[in-house]
Parts: structure tokens; sequence; C-alpha cells
């Protein structure tokens, strides 16, 4: 489904590289959990996946379901199916989060040849979406994530997702600042829109969202490279151990 | 160029004029040709350029060579059909367009030359008694031409359930007309109103002159949201000029919007002449292609324990321009004044350009007043977070453009124009479904 070969990536034309060559396969049903300490270049990751114009690409490929995914836009890439729950979703006062669902699942349709939904259809669609994250129709009339707590934010992700229903959904440290009610909430958000047609892809800091949702591949990011890739288990042992004695391991890969 | 605006002055009908009106004609006929037409020397006018304006020789509009009737109107519609309407063409009250039936016993809903006929003794005490020395130039000429307008008066303690629409419409034939409406808004003790005043241009290319000037007293507890909506033809020459004079716990609330026009401007003041009185002014102006949108406005915290609370907001595209001044004057005597003032400008092209001007001159020494002003273009992030979720980027800009907008919109305090302007804003910014 995804394939990254070699990717790298700066904040800018002549910018240092954040990430320094990132090959990872993502294949259908899949979970897969990418770690690592702060700086390392997940969210980074994450965005250039969906296409943040604030980093260029400076050498690699990824393949989305076979196609260029660099090359598309933005908007492109959520219609062919990725989804990115952003780590610091974005205020929009004055657009009803209503409408902001109504007028992305609308693009959605129209994309697949469908006729867009009015208000009332979409209504119905909500509610059942809204089940997922346990609110409810209360939180549609307020401005999308505006004056939202940092945990009612990344519950706003997690349902959109689950009215977007992407193919790939990437998850950018969606747990963190999560009290542990929210984590629940939001990991069995995740956990009930898993389909063996879909993937997902969990940037994450800590081990503990990984007691929720259950990967089948954990890969450890350093200074811009995968530097171990395991099975679960790996998670357990980055706890255990911290990230401290991952530059030796660095140091070895890049020799 | 300003001895023609004595000829039309001498030309004026004095049949059914009061004695006591004819020196106040007088005296502002005396002023605007002692003061003349402002230029870009004069600092209140500096960034408005009135040259083609003052050079164009306009005559007096007389009726549109077609009548006006409510299917042209239809665009322009505000409101609700049963919502009470004094509606004007061409500076002329036009009865047979206006809706006033069923207001409720005491408040009168009329054309000011009609009250003038029938109840001088109400309109002598407010007309003209509140403008003061700041009266623009042309507020003295508007009060030199005083003949039309609208008059509404809410009696003490009275609630009207609707709000009451003025519309002022130049025809499409108008071009080198000028009309000079003049409204007196008396809203009484313990009254409360919801007032839209609307100026619209029948004709796309209409290149006319609207010069008017609306006069609000409000009563002890009175309240009033005034909302105006100018929306004129993209030639048209616009000057407004609004002035509120408040007492004792009253409360006023404006929403300015400015959409229409080549030139525009409108000043607003407000004299909060009692203690514990409140005064919230929201703005909005939408500029494009050539147009010039102005607004200054000037709040008078004369007595303590008062509240101004105003919000401007532009958003400009194209080669359009903005202008805003906001003052307030707090004097020694109004201790614990409470003023804040936001200015916020988006601009959405890189030859769009606003001057904006706080003004602040305090006497006070107990009092919080503030200000702020911003200028800028979208944020890239909203608009990549709209994208991020399949939305196309023309329309993500539409989408934030609007949010900039409804931000201040959402202050309008009365539901049915809140929505109403919901609509003009969304149909003027190219979004059709509702947000």
């Amino acid at each position: 489904m995804l394939e990254i070969k070699n990717l790298c990536a700066s904040i800018g034309p002549g910018e240092p590289n954040i990430l320094k060559g990132i090959s990872l396969t993502v294949n259908p049903g899949e979970v897969h959990a990418i770690m690592g300490p702060n700086g390392s270049g997940k969210s980074t990751l994450a965005q250039v996946l969906a296409g943040h114009p604030a980093y260029t690409v400076t050498g690699g490929e990824v393949r989305f379901e076979g196609e260029d995914l660099l090359d598309m836009e933005p908007e492109e890439r959520a219609l062919a199916g990725v989804f990115l729950a952003f780590q610091y979703p974005v205020e929009i006062p004055g657009i009803t989060n209503a409408y902001f669902l109504r007028a992305a699942y609308n693009e959605l349709r129209k994309g697949r040849g469908e006729e867009e939904l009015d208000p009332m259809d979409f209504l119905d669609i909500l509610e059942e979406k809204l089940k997922i994250v346990k609110w409810g129709p209360e939180m549609m009339q307020r401005a999308v994530n505006h004056g939202f707590s940092g945990g009612e934010k990344k519950r706003n992700e997690i349902l959109q997702m689950a009215v977007l229903e992407p193919k790939l959904a990437i998850l950018d440290e969606t747990d963190s600042g999560l009290d542990i009610d929210a984590l629940r909430i939001v990991a069995d958000g995740v956990n009930a829109l898993k389909r063996p047609d879909r993937a997902t892809i969990l940037v994450t800091h800590y081990q503990r969202l990984l007691n929720h949702i259950v990967p089948d591949q954990v890969h450890v990011l350093f200074d811009g490279r995968l530097v171990r890739s395991g099975g679960k288990e790996l998670a357990l042992e980055l706890e255990a151990k911290g990230y401290e004695w991952l530059s030796e391991v660095a140091e070895e890969v890049v020799a | 160029m300003i001895d023609q605006y004595r000829a039309v002055f001498d030309a004026l009908p004095t049949d059914g004029v009061p004695e006591w009106l004819r020196p106040v004609r007088q005296t502002g006929l005396d002023r605007f040709m002692a003061a003349g037409f402002p230029t870009s020397r004069d600092e209140e006018w500096r960034f408005t350029p009135l040259g083609d304006m003052t050079r164009t020789p306009f005559a007096p509009a007389g009726p549109p060579r077609a009548p006006v009737s409510q299917a042209d109107l239809e665009p322009y519609r505000f409101g609700h059909p049963e919502w009470p309407a004094l509606v004007f063409v061409n500076g002329a009250f036009a009865p047979e367009l206006s809706q006033t039936a069923d207001l409720p016993e005491g408040v009168m809903a009329t054309s000011l030359a009609r009250a003038l006929m029938t109840d001088p003794e109400l309109v002598e005490p407010h007309l003209g008694k509140h403008l003061g020395a700041d009266a623009t130039p042309f507020a003295a000429l508007n009060t030199a031409f005083i003949r039309d307008g609208a008059y509404v008066r809410v009696p003490a303690g009275r609630t009207l359930a609707s709000p009451i629409n003025l519309v002022f419409v130049t025809s499409a034939d108008a071009d080198g007309a000028m009309t000079h409406p003049r409204n007196l808004i008396v809203v009484e003790d313990g009254a409360r109103l919801s007032l839209v005043e609307s100026y619209v241009g029948l004709g796309e290319s209409a290149a006319s002159f609207t010069n008017t000037v609306t006069e609000v007293t409000l009563g002890q507890q009175s309240w009033l949201e005034h909302t105006r909506i100018q929306r004129e033809s993209e030639a048209a020459y616009h000057i407004g000029f609004s002035h509120v004079h408040q007492v004792r716990e009253s409360h006023y609330r404006s929403f300015s919007m400015s959409m229409g026009g080549r030139v525009s401007r409108h000043n607003l003041h407000t004299r909060l002449d009692a203690p514990n009185t409140e005064a919230l002014l929201y703005g909005l102006s939408i500029g494009h292609g050539e147009q010039l949108v102005d607004n200054h406005t000037t709040i008078y915290h004369d007595k303590p324990n008062c509240r101004s609370w105003e919000v401007y907001k532009a958003i400009l595209d194209d080669h359009s321009r903005g202008v805003f001044n906001g003052k307030v004057f707090v004097t020694p005597e109004a201790q614990q004044t409470d003023a804040k003032q936001t200015n916020r400008t988006l601009l959405l092209s890189d030859t769009a350009r606003v001057d904006t001007k706080p003004q602040l001159e305090i006497f006070a020494d107990d009092v919080k007043c503030t200000h702020g002003a911003t200028v800028g273009y979208l944020d890239d992030l909203p608009h990549f977070y709209l994208r991020s979720r399949g939305i196309e980027p023309e329309r993500a800009t539409q989408i934030l453009t609007y949010a900039f907008a409804a931000e201040v919109m959402d202050e309008v305090a009365v539901d049915p124009v809140r929505h109403e302007l919901d609509q003009v804003v969304r149909t003027r910014l190219g979004i059709m479904d509702r947000i």
C-alpha cells in the first residue's frame, strides 16, 4: 500500500536534512508504530507524507497504491485515501465543526463521482460517527477546534478520520497530552476503524498507546534514520531502556 | 465647484419646511461653504481620494425613468417581508414600496418630510441637535439639504418584535445624480429596537453620489442594534455619517458593513453622555477591484463607568484599499472607562493595502483602554489543514476568508438579522452553501 524508499526531507531548499533516507513498506491491514526521541524526525515524516508545504523533499520516493505520492497535492492525497491526524490540530474560529466535516466529506464524494450530501443527510452519517468518539451533537456547532481542550482536539481528529474513512491513517502523536480516559477513547476509535484493507501508522513518543492499539511492526527513528525495526516487543524494550542507547545503534547504522 | 451646491440650495423648495428648520439648513450651508470639500491635505481625509468626486457636477437625483418595482428590489431584500420597511428611491420616500402596516401603537416609522408636517414638535428637539463641530463638511452639506429621509421613533418602554428596514435605493439611471438622505432615529427610555439601514444601487455602473446622515438618540436604559449595510454600485461615491447620542444605561450596538461603492466613507460617532452606558461597534468591509473602503469611528467617553468595545475587520482583494481610523476620547471626568479597540485586515492580494490608525486621547487616570491592529494574509497552516482534508486550495481560501468575516458577524445579536447578513457576505464571497 505504502512504499517509502530512501526518503530525505528538510525544512527548505539548502537546509540540512531532517529525514536522512527512510525506507518503509506498509501493507493493507497492518499497524506500524514509529517511535523515537524528540527531534528524531517522526513528525516531519508524518507531515511530509501528508504534503505539508513547510517541508522540501530532497530525495527518495514514496508510492501509495502504486502512485507517486510526492507528486500529489495535499488535497489529492486526501482524496486518494491518506489522512494525517495532526499533532497540533488547527483552530478555525468562524467555521463550525459540522460544516468543516461536511465540506471534507463532500469533497470525497465529488472525487468518487457521487452527489454531495445536504446538511440533513450528512447529519445521519455524522450521528453514527459521533458514537465512535463518544460525543453528542453539540460539539458539531462549535467552531473547529476553537477553545477545545487538548483532548477534545485529538478526539476531533479521530472523528474526522471516522468520517473520511481513509485507507492509510497517520496519527502524529495523537496520544500526547491525553489523560487515560481520552487515550482509551482515541485508541478505541482507531481500533473500531481497523479493516483488512486499511493501514495505520502511529507516530508516538511513548509505549502506552501501544497497550491499546497493538502494532504489527515497531520502527525506531533516530536522527532522521530508521535504526531498528521489530515486533511489538521492541516498544517494551524502548520503554525499559529509554532512547539513550540508540545513539550507539545509530552510529552502527551510519557506519 | 462648490458654488453649484449653493445653487442647488437656493433652488430647494421651502414649502412645508418649518420655520425653525430654515436656520438649521442655512448654518449647514454656511459651514459647508466655509470648509469646502476636504482634500488629501486634510488629516481626516488623507487616504480618501475625493478628487474625482468633488470635480463631478452632481445634480439632485430625480425620479427614475422607469419606476422601481418590488421585483427590482428582490436581490437586495434583507430580512422577512413582514418586517416594517421604509423604502426611498433616489432620495424620495416610496410609500408603495414600503411596509408600515403592523407597527405597534405609538411607534412611528415614516419619512422625515411627513414627520416634519405631522409631528414637528417631536422632530425639532432632536434633528441636528447632537451633531456637533465634529461633523464633516459632508454632514454640513447634508444638513443644508435636509428634506427627506427616515424618521423612526420608539416611545418609552416599547419593544419592537421585528427589525425595521430602511432601504435607500439608487436607480440604475442615476449616473451623475446625488442624494442627501437625512435620518432621525429616536429610541426613548427603556425602548428596544433593531434597525437595519441599507444603501443599495440597482445599476452596476451608476456613478452616483450618496451623502447621508443618520442621527440616533438613545434614552435611558434603551437598547438599539443598528445594522448598516452599504452595497451601492461599484462606481458610486458613498459618504455616510452616523451620530449617536447615548444617555444613562443605554446600550448601542452597531454593525457596519461596507462592500459597495467606488469610494465609500462612513463616520460613526457615539457620545457616551451619562454613566453606565455601553457602545459596541462592529464593522466589516469587503473590497475588490479598485474599491476604497474607509471607516472612521469616534467614541466620546464623556462620563465615568462606561464601556466601549470595537472590532472592525476588512477583507481586501485585487487593488482595493482600506482605511480605518478609530478615535477614543476619554475626558478627565470619565474614570473607570473600559475601552477596547481592534482592527484586523485580511489581504487577499499583494496589491491590496490598508491604512489603519488608532487614536486614543485619554485624560482620566483610572481607565482601561487598549487598542490593537493586525494586517496580514491568510495563515498557511489552516489552509494546509483544510487541504489535508481534501478541500481544494481556492475553496480553502474562500472558507477561511468567510471564517475571518464570520467571527465579527457572530456579534450581531438579533438572530434573523445575523442570518441575513451571513447570506449577503456568503454571496459576496462566492460561497453558496450555508456554513
